[in-house]
């Protein structure tokens, strides 16, 4: 394609823009090419360095306003082995668990209800005037309200734990700021009920959405792909700490139970010249062939258990649907993701009984050394962050690989085969294929705050060439 | 009905997620104001002017400029909410880079050729014509048009955004909450 034609189109470098997507045709206005630009670049690897280290998790949740509990802990993780406490006591881990449950909770039912249901519930094809949440609010009061009460209660427990619901401060290095009190305990305990319902209310949307369109959610953006995620040490999926395991398309395993202090060893990322967002890729699978997902659905895929009850069930009728072979069906991402809620529930409900929430003994320090590396499972996937800091107590060297980059392949493997199937032949662009477009994308929930350490919300641009790169369509918009 | 319109530039999104911390009470803004352009629907433009623009985040490239400049142009009221906006916040710090004449450019250096994990034979930064023009610097808003109120925090809790909107959309003098403005 020409590369002056797209910066001279005027109107798409006006608009509010931080991704937008081009589709490349050939003379037989067949799409050949789709990709996902990432267009803001912050530079946090650079500017953190030469400050001091027990900084890093609170300025680090500043680049991602939708899952900053993510950054604060995998941050403060990578502090720990900084400050010698590679086991924190009872009251500091649990307090982290909590609160990134809490965290995954809000975020999952922000995006499937806030974001994605208007497609979901109106159809891909629905007036834009209807795809938002307040069409939501205004034709389902009721399913609003419970996903405006699921969203608080996510957000609550995460004040509990942090002072604030967005950017606290729970963890630090070595551990927790705060316990959680009686009350501020039995707040929240007040609504687990409620939510235990209401999760349970969300799969079964989520559940019978993907059986009733399987035969169109089979074409929708499926394709094999390499799957990777944190697991505990006995395959259960664990969000909050574990080791890395990685599963080709066939679920054979890659690699297992990998330190992720050794990720170097595994994960390599390249750089396009059309985006700020790197592409990962597993080291020994090469360069073309090693790209892989995680989130949700990576998650599920690569867990063998889940270890509370009525996620361990989801988990089974999730799983029973491809016979136990890894789904890699992009839309079921969302059912995926509401399996996860019901878990995040009944852990959050486990941990509210535990009397070591209230235990005293917060941090721990012991020897220090001069590297950490700390992974989470943020609710977008696999998130690593990398510090090195020098006898100053100042950081020298910084590598974030955040959950959205490590899905930037697969997302555009996905707008590739919506466009081929919905654009291909087509002598023009209709809202109903740019909405196809979107849906791809937000099934993986991309936060391009965090990838590109910019927002969260991107608005879509999207632009057809032909093979002589003469742009001959463009529409813009908003997610 | 007042019409309102919010952008995010170059913050994370935290502010705009707390607007969405007034829970149960967007009930109540629904009654009050009709949304414009914002990440929240799917408009992509104006589709007329409105009486309130939130403006989330600073500077950062050339769009973000242009965007700030329409939102000024189309609102009676620009309201900067939250540190970024006001200050800079998060992505300013790239400013601040000590000893150096180029921080945007040692910024590019480090996250796409310096890592060890990089795969970069051809030692290119992301130059495509797809995307927009980093700026020298980040600029905050008041650097580029002109603010009429601010909304500090980071970000300002969903309350302080409530009273804040509700005092606006009124007409009557804003009445903080409680301990509810932080400067954080
Ligand atoms: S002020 Fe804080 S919450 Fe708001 S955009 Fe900036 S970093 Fe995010």
């Amino acid at each position: 394609m020409s590369k002056t034609k797209v910066i001279e189109i005027e109107p798409l470098t006006r608009v509010e823009g931080h991704g937008k997507v081009s589709i490349h045709l050939d003379d037989n206005n067949q799409v050949h090419d789709a990709r996902l630009h990432i267009v803001e670049f912050r530079g946090f690897e650079r500017f953190i360095r030469g400050r001091p280290y027990w900084e890093a998790p609170m300025i680090v949740q500043r680049l991602c306003g939708i899952c900053p509990v993510s950054h604060n802990l995998a941050a403060a993780k990578a502090m720990d082995q900084i400050v010698g406490a590679p086991r924190l006591t009872p009251t500091a881990e649990k307090i982290r668990r909590l609160t990134h449950y809490g965290q995954i909770m809000q975020s999952h039912v922000l995006h499937f209800f806030h974001l994605c249901a208007p497609d979901l519930l109106f159809g891909f094809d629905a007036d834009a005037s209807m795809r938002n949440v307040f069409a939501l609010i205004n034709l389902k009061p009721d399913l609003a309200m419970q996903a405006v009460r699921m969203r608080k209660f996510g957000q609550e427990v995460i004040r509990a734990t942090s002072g604030k619901k967005i950017h606290g401060a729970c963890a630090i290095p070595g551990g927790v700021n705060k316990n959680l009190s009686i009350p501020e305990r039995d707040a929240l305990l007040k609504d687990m009920d409620q939510m235990k319902k209401w999760a349970q209310g969300a799969l079964v949307i989520a559940r019978d959405y993907t059986l009733e369109n399987l035969s169109m959610i089979e074409r929708f953006a499926t394709f094999s792909s390499s799957y990777l995620a944190l697991v505990r040490e006995d395959g259960a999926l664990d969000l909050y700490h574990g080791a890395l395991r990685a599963m080709d398309g066939g679920g054979n395993l890659i690699f297992d139970q990998a330190d992720y202090r050794n990720y170097g060893d595994f994960i390599m990322e390249e750089v396009k010249p059309w985006s700020y967002m790197k592409f990962p890729f597993i080291k020994m699978r090469g360069r073309i062939d090693g790209w892989y997902r995680v989130g949700p659905l990576a998650r599920l895929n690569c867990s063998g258990y889940i270890d509370t009850p009525e996620a361990a069930k989801a988990l089974v009728e999730f799983k029973s649907l491809t016979g136990g072979r890894p789904n890699h069906m992009t839309l079921a991402y969302h059912w995926a993701r509401m399996v996860e809620v019901i878990h995040c529930v009944e852990k959050i409900g486990e941990l509210l009984n535990d009397p070591d929430l209230q235990g005293e003994d917060l941090a721990v320090k012991g020897d220090r050394a001069e590297e950490g590396i700390g992974v989470i499972e943020a609710p977008r996937g696999t998130l690593i962050h990398h510090y090195r800091v020098d006898e100053n107590d100042l950081i020298t060297y910084c590598n974030l690989i955040v959950s959205t980059t490590n899905n930037n392949e697969a997302i555009n493997r996905a707008i590739t085969s919506v466009a081929k199937s919905h654009l291909s032949g087509a002598p023009r662009i209709t809202d109903g294929m740019l909405n196809h477009i979107e849906v791809a994308v937000r099934a993986y929930d991309p936060c391009l705050s965090c990838a590109t350490h910019a927002l969260g919300q991107m608005p879509l641009i999207v632009e057809v060439f032909d093979t002589s790169g003469v742009l001959i369509e463009s529409r813009t918009r908003e997610k | 009905m007042k019409r309102i319109a919010t952008v995010s530039l170059a913050g994370c999104f935290g502010c705009h997620m707390s607007l969405l911390d007034i829970d149960e009470r967007i009930i109540d803004l629904m009654k009050l104001v009709e949304f414009d352009r914002t990440p929240l629907n799917d408009l992509k433009s104006f589709t007329r002017r409105c009486d309130i623009g939130l403006i989330e985040g600073s500077c950062c490239n050339e769009e973000n400029v242009a965007t700030l400049r329409e939102f000024r142009r189309q609102c009676d009221t620009l309201v900067g909410v939250g540190q970024c906006a006001i200050m800079g916040g998060l992505p300013v710090m790239r400013n601040a880079i000590m000893h150096s004449d180029d921080p945007l450019l040692e910024c590019l250096e480090e996250a796409y050729l310096n890592s060890r994990l990089v795969y970069n034979p051809t030692n290119d930064m992301p130059n495509d014509p797809a995307l927009p023009l980093l700026l020298d610097k980040v600029y905050i808003c008041s650097q580029v048009v002109k603010i009429d109120y601010v909304i500090p925090g980071c970000p300002p809790s969903g309350d302080l955004l409530w009273s804040v909107l509700t005092a606006l959309i009124n007409g009557t003098p804003i009445t903080t909450p409680p301990g509810g403005v932080k400067y954080d």
